[in-house]
């Protein structure tokens, strides 16, 4: 029934001389439109929403660029020289550095630990798996505000610590301890995605490699040390590279909703270079500075990366 | 014998670390049940429970406009990332065009830039053309990523030609092809794609904060933290409230689909 009804759907569009062209065109032909249509579109949005823009942003940055005055004058490097001249640019440099190399290890590290005892087990593991992920899925605004709450002055952490016998804590209070909060507060959030990843990488080493090193006797830490880590280096190097780039951008929202003072204080002690940026922009409207700042913190990201690429696969490599 | 107690120790620990992934929550759906004098009680049930202050945030605040808002946004750059990105994926791994390299260049080399860098320009250009304080100026930073074009550019690559050129040879325009031949191959990269895009523009929080001025334009997580660090400043039963209506949607879709998401993201890591 099909095939003659088209036959002649055909016939009938070949008689008429006006649609005719269109069939003409080649396969070929017919590809390229396809592929320049679809990619009006994309190319519009990276070149005017992606690339121009941070072109624009260098341009920004040589400028002394204040929201309020109509003249941009440029100034050349002087943003670049008024930043690392000032104390709270510098401070926040070095917490963004801490918030990196403590939160990376300290997900790392657990995510991994948590991924080893639920590959031992074999009931529940599912079940365990979904408990470890849920915070991953959850807000971080939410989750920001329950913990401050859990860390507040007279808050359940201060409360369980006096009934123990231990003096209360000043937490997100006190300058030396309040990123160390908002830090484990992001590791908390993040052990889940890290757990899931590394879980996937351990069931990729073959269990031949573990039966080997039973035969020679090897100690359930000399198997870690000489199997599983060298083996899953490939997810521990993507696992270090996306943890960093989450550090650095998802600390905003921490830093603003659990410091004391919405601004990375107390004493400018939890502010992260983001913060920083955000303040110097949409606080102080000097969005010559600010552009400068993320000039700068494109070049540290990229120098992150760079470095741990290269470092961390050099380690293990075989 | 000893492995036995190995294995207890194993379930010590993962049980510990359960208990200390799920109090935080329980905390805060039992403070959000409290009366604002016993609030400080540790108790975990409430003594005099009540839904006061769920009732409170939806009377007094635009709570369930800021929820709106954000479901909004993010479907749409959701569908709008899975669309545009598994096109411009499909269309690079399987055509070959001038100027292909360039743009493939192009738009990778906008993963080596951090947001951060953009919010001064895009906020210089929302303000010049009178995007801010709308739902276009919330959601157009996200129309398009270039981790989603990677993404499924690694997927389409691996469909093999025969069946494009098979459903070429049989009369099927190239859109259709897309559709009905490329993207059925890798459902599973969309999903994943959907629910990384999903999660993080529910989450968003700089860009928004910054784009929006009003409160009808707030999402759910810039009106939590307005409310939370202004109006319901350390009322903290009301804060929880408000906390506990922001999370529990998205844990309630998790519990739901939590093999795929899980999956997804295993598959995303492992490419």
């Amino acid at each position: 029934m099909n095939q003659p009804s088209q036959l002649s759907d055909k016939a009938i569009k070949n008689a008429i001389p006006e649609k005719k062209k269109r069939p003409k065109l080649t396969m070929k032909q017919s590809k390229y439109l396809f592929v320049y249509i679809c990619l009006l579109l994309p190319i519009i949005f990276y070149l005017g929403i992606r690339i121009i823009p941070t072109l624009y942003t260098f341009n920004i940055g040589f400028r002394e660029w204040n929201i309020l005055s109509p003249e941009k004058p440029f100034v050349g490097l002087e943003n670049y020289a008024t930043l690392f001249n000032d104390e709270v640019f510098r401070k926040s440099l070095v917490n963004t550095a801490i918030f990196i190399v403590i939160g990376v290890i300290g997900q790392v590290v657990i995510g991994l630990f948590i991924a080893l005892l639920l590959q031992r087990i074999n009931r529940f593991v599912g079940f365990f798996r979904v408990i470890y992920f849920i915070p991953y899925v959850t807000s971080i605004v939410a989750v920001s505000w329950v913990f401050r709450w859990l860390f507040m002055n007279n808050g359940f952490m201060n409360e369980m610590l006096v009934t123990i016998g231990i003096p209360p804590q000043l937490f997100l209070n006190s300058p030396n301890q309040a990123i160390f909060v908002i830090i484990g507060t992001m590791i908390w959030q993040a052990l889940g995605f890290q757990m899931v990843i590394f879980l996937a990488g351990l069931e990729n080493i073959p269990s031949t490699f573990y039966e080997a090193a039973d035969v020679d006797g090897a100690s359930p830490f000399q198997k870690l040390k000489m199997i599983t880590i060298p083996l899953l280096n490939p997810t521990i190097v993507f696992s270090v590279v996306i943890g960093s780039i989450n550090f650095i951008q998802v600390s905003f929202t921490q830093v603003v909703n659990m410091s004391v003072d919405s601004a990375g204080g107390p004493l400018h002690s939890t502010l992260t270079i983001v913060v920083y940026i955000y303040q110097l922009a949409f606080r102080q409207y000097s969005m010559g500075l600010a552009s400068a700042a993320t000039v700068v913190l494109f070049l540290f990201i990229l120098a992150l990366t760079i470095f741990q690429m290269k470092v961390l696969t050099k380690k293990f490599d075989y | 014998m000893k492995k036995r107690t190995g294995l207890t120790i194993v379930y010590l620990l993962l049980i510990t670390g359960s208990i200390a992934m799920i109090f935080p929550f329980v905390w805060m759906v039992s403070t959000s049940l409290k009366t604002a004098i016993d609030v400080y009680s540790l108790s975990i049930i409430p003594e005099n429970p009540t839904f006061a202050n769920y009732i409170a945030i939806f009377q007094g605040s635009p709570f369930l406009k800021w929820f709106i808002n954000s479901l909004i946004i993010a479907v749409i750059t959701t569908l709008s990332v899975a669309f545009f990105d598994t096109l411009v994926g499909y269309i690079i791994a399987k055509f070959h065009f001038i100027g292909k390299t360039i743009i493939f260049i192009t738009i990778l080399s906008t993963l080596m830039v951090p947001t951060e860098m953009l919010i001064i320009p895009w906020y210089l250009m929302s303000s010049e053309l009178g995007w801010t304080d709308s739902y276009w100026g919330l959601l157009f930073p996200g129309l398009m990523t270039g981790f989603g074009v990677f993404l499924m550019r690694q997927f389409m690559e691996s469909i093999p030609n025969d069946i494009l050129d098979a459903a070429r040879v049989d009369g099927m325009g190239e859109f259709k092809i897309f559709l009905k031949v490329a993207i059925p191959q890798v459902w599973p990269a969309i999903s994943a794609l959907c629910i990384f895009s999903f999660l993080s523009n529910w989450n968003a929080f700089l860009w928004p904060l910054i784009v929006s001025h009003s409160e009808e334009v707030f999402t759910l997580p810039v009106g939590l933290s307005f409310l939370a660090s202004g109006e319901f400043n350390t009322k903290w039963e009301l804060i929880m409230a408000g906390s506990t209506i922001t999370a529990l949607p998205l844990i309630l879709v998790f519990f739901l689909l939590q093999r795929y998401i899980i999956k997804g993201i295993v598959l995303t890591g492992m490419k």
